[in-house]
């Protein structure tokens, strides 16, 4: 017998999509039994108590969560989020139900004991429901008690050798796409500087001292997977630079209808017989493909990589050899002066583990350095790029303009020269000027 | 209920603390036919929704069967998926940007019975636990955020609208009929933490009325000054206001200013803003992030408003069935909804879609808006 009665969650049980009312039913009748005699060090009923409040909030179309308290770990800034119920009386269970952020490994991959450790961990200290995985990437723990914080922390510090990820103005956990675990595409291994770099920046990432959050987002390549471009302040997107190469026998056999085009995306539709031209050449952003007797050829140096050839003809066409990626600075969603997209600010850089991505570091740091001596309290990255200038951020890192740097050229002359750009710079003599020019 | 202790000492925080450790390594985790291959593979496809291999340079093969998955889940069904990593794919699994769960196995006669296994799993309620499918040109999950399972600014829920729509979007999870693929989103507020901004349909909460003001308990339990900064339109003030006689310091809101984003909630907890019938779900579309063919775009607002319809949001999911009918039946192979409206003009969209068009979807918000108007003596008159 259920605790709450939940007529209109019990609605979201049937159709063939996974119900989280459901799983959430199964987990509170496990703990309910709890045929492994654990001893739970929060309220049993934490899952009825959620559906309860839950149901409540389908009643009134209202959340029934307030924000708040300052609740963490010792010496770190973030990583845990204070959460309370507004209705403490009626679901004691989740009277207070704090959130936890645990840094996930690259790619997502994990083992099974892995993931049992960590169950038995959250069942025993937390309320046993999870997000897989939170919008940042993150696993989020959902719901705990202020007391099961520390000693949570302590465990799976000591026992699993995992930490906690980012919360607030801090360094976010960075994340990635699969890469070149399981991509042809990858243009340089995701997994090694998403894990570098989190390490490289621990610091930052649990003693908040930004004025806002900072997401890194590594995709291996254009097609963004982890949709670096819109989502991370500081977007990798894998590139090369030299030819596609192109297996010649591979396209025939794509022309000749042998391989599926499109790696076999589109079978559930007949769209007729592949047709490279239109397909392929025709849809090329820069009109730099040809297929000209039964050969397929690309001018190297008009390609943008927009990805598209490759995609549709994945056995004949692979990225180039000379590899790297490109960074781009300042996504965000819209709040507040609307949404910006990551803008170019290295068109290529080595990704060289070797000597820890220091060409990379090169640039993540003075950019750190300037909005932390310029932002303003809650002000991304992107923003102050808009506030202070595009100039300002490429002279902060040192980077020259180049034309790859916009869409086109501003269509104002409205230019803030600088003194020392002008011969002989702005301090003048008034007497001298009307010596030519009387008043 | 005793406390059991982990052994740290509150007396002594720093006594053996292990801090800075970061994420485990990725590679501890890979299975034995990727750490082989990383770095090797020439080529995918993918061999029916929802399974795709991948081939090696070394003659290796992986096969990957993707199942759908909530992202709100419970350790009970974590286990589950475990139970079955283990029994096919040697205790190992990953899981993807999108919230979906991947099998791997090294070997095709294998791939059968995981998905048979999959498949057949069903919760008491009848739904089904990893459906599978998800792959190439069809309409994979939906990411989305927290919702009233656990925030306190949300417009909507984000758990049930995702299950509402994946359900009547089932049958695109389970196939590859579409132009290309399509990726919806949600996110239950305006801040976005899901950020669902170049989504080829964004369903995002949103709030339409300022917030409450609780005067009678605002000074004692907030930072006025911090509510007055958080506030990204700058619409509160200081006031004084007198309650049952006496004056008490408080804030006034500007309304017209407010742009219902709750960020002085966050700070004040005086400052509610949840409301039954402000409360509900804008639709946004034509967002991409993938630089193919075309560059990434943001999504735009197609529908203004929709009341929270609980449990089941039929009309938020009715218009986003249609909206991909529309664009089934409309768009070229290839062509993103983001790139098939730019083609057709949004003009067309919006009859497309049947969607109607309203003083709302018009941008008047700061310098970006100008941008959106039509400067051109180029259109299409409607049918």
């Amino acid at each position: 017998m259920a605790k709450h009665e939940t007529p209109l969650l019990d609605q979201l049980e049937t159709g063939p999509w996974p119900s989280f009312v459901s799983d959430l039913k199964q987990a509170a009748e496990e703990r309910a039994k709890n045929e492994k005699g654990i001893e739970y060090q929060i309220p049993v009923d934490v899952a009825e108590d959620l559906l309860g409040v839950l149901e409540l909030s389908y009643k009134h179309g209202r959340t029934h969560w307030k924000h708040g308290g300052i609740v963490g770990v010792f010496g770190y800034g973030g990583g845990v989020i204070g959460r309370y119920c507004d209705q403490p009386e009626m679901f004691p269970g989740v009277a207070h139900f704090h959130t936890i952020r645990v840094n996930h490994p690259s790619g997502k991959f994990y083992t099974t004991k892995f993931l049992r450790e960590l169950c038995d961990l959250w069942d025993f200290r937390g309320s046993g429901i999870t997000n897989m995985h939170g919008s940042t990437g993150d696993i989020v723990l959902l719901g705990t008690t202020t007391p099961q914080i520390e000693e949570f922390y302590w465990e799976l510090s000591h026992n699993m050798g995992q930490d906690i990820g980012g919360s607030g103005s801090c360094l976010r956990t960075p994340s990635d796409c699969i890469g070149s675990a399981r991509c042809e595409y990858a243009c340089y291994d995701t997994h090694a500087i998403c894990y570098g770099l989190t390490q490289e920046y621990q610091d930052e990432l649990h003693r908040p001292a930004f004025p806002y959050k900072f997401k890194f987002k590594f995709d291996g390549c254009p097609n963004c997977c982890v949709a670096s471009i819109a989502r991370s302040d500081l977007s990798f997107i894998g590139t090369w630079k030299d030819d596609i190469k192109i297996d010649q026998e591979a396209v025939k056999a794509y022309v000749g209808g042998e391989f599926a085009p499109n790696a076999g995306a589109h079978a559930g539709r007949d769209w007729g017989a592949f047709d490279i031209q239109k397909e392929v050449v025709d849809l090329c952003p820069t009109k730099c493909m040809k297929y000209d007797g039964g050969k397929l050829s690309v001018n190297t140096p008009e390609c943008t990589r927009c990805m598209h050839c490759i995609n549709t003809m994945p056995r004949a066409l692979r990225i180039g050899d000379d590899r790297g990626c490109s960074l781009l600075v300042g996504a965000k969603a819209p709040i507040l002066d609307g949404a910006q997209m990551g803008s170019l600010l290295v068109p290529f850089v080595e990704v060289n583990p070797d000597n820890e991505y220091q060409a990379i570091k090169d640039v993540i740091e003075p950019l750190w350095d300037w909005w932390m001596e310029e932002g303003k309290n809650r002000e991304r990255i992107g923003e102050l790029i808009k506030r202070q200038g595009f100039r300002r951020m490429l002279e902060e890192t040192g980077i020259e303009p180049v034309p790859q740097h916009v869409q086109e050229p501003r269509t104002n002359p409205y230019i803030f020269w600088k003194e020392e750009e002008v011969e002989g710079g702005w301090t003048r003599d008034i007497d001298k000027f009307r010596k030519d020019h009387l008043r | 209920m005793a406390f059991v202790s982990s052994g740290y000492n509150p007396d002594k925080p720093m006594e053996n603390r292990l801090s800075d450790l970061g994420p485990r390594k990725y590679d501890e985790f890979y299975p034995e036919v990727i750490k082989n291959n990383k770095g090797k593979w020439l080529y995918h496809e993918i061999l029916e929704p929802g399974v795709l291999v991948h081939v090696s340079e070394t003659g290796d093969e992986v096969f990957t069967v993707r199942a759908g998955g909530c992202r709100l889940m419970s350790t009970t069904h974590i286990r589950e998926i475990c139970e079955i990593a283990e029994k096919h794919c040697d205790g190992h699994v990953r899981f993807t940007t999108r919230n979906n769960i991947e099998f791997m196995v090294d070997a095709k006669e294998k791939v059968e019975p995981l998905k048979k296994d999959l498949e057949s799993r069903k919760f008491n309620g009848g739904s089904m636990k990893f459906p599978v499918g998800g792959t190439g040109a069809g309409i994979t999950n939906i990411v989305h955020t927290q919702g009233w399972i656990h925030c306190h600014t949300p417009a909507t829920d984000a758990s049930g609208p995702v299950k509402a729509a994946m359900d009547v979007l089932f049958d695109d999870f389970k196939s590859m009929r579409l132009p290309a693929h399509l990726r919806v989103s949600l996110a239950c507020c305006l801040n976005m933490c899901g950020a669902v901004h170049c989504s080829d349909i964004a369903i995002l909460g949103y709030h339409r009325k300022p917030p409450l003001l609780d005067h009678e308990y605002l000074d004692k339990m907030c930072e006025i000054p911090l509510a007055i900064a958080a506030c990204p339109t700058a619409a509160i003030k200081p006031s004084k206001v007198d309650f049952k006689g006496k004056e008490l310091k408080s804030v006034a809101v500007k309304d017209d200013r407010c742009m219902y984003c709750g960020n002085c909630y966050t700070m004040c907890p005086s400052m509610p803003l949840a409301d039954t019938e402000g409360d509900g779900i804008v639709l946004m579309a034509g967002g991409k992030v993938s630089n193919r063919i075309s560059i990434p775009k943001f999504s735009k607002v197609v529908v203004a408003f929709i009341p929270n319809e609980a449990p089941r949001w039929p009309k938020t999911t009715a218009i986003i069935k249609n909206m991909v009918e529309a664009y089934s039946n409309g768009a070229n192979k290839y062509e993103r909804l983001g790139e098939w409206a730019e083609r057709i003009g949004w003009e067309r969209f919006f009859e497309a879609c049947e969607l109607d068009f309203t003083h709302h979807l018009i941008d008047d918000f700061r310098d970006p808006a100008y941008l959106t108007w039509r400067q051109t003596s180029q259109f299409k008159f409607s049918k």
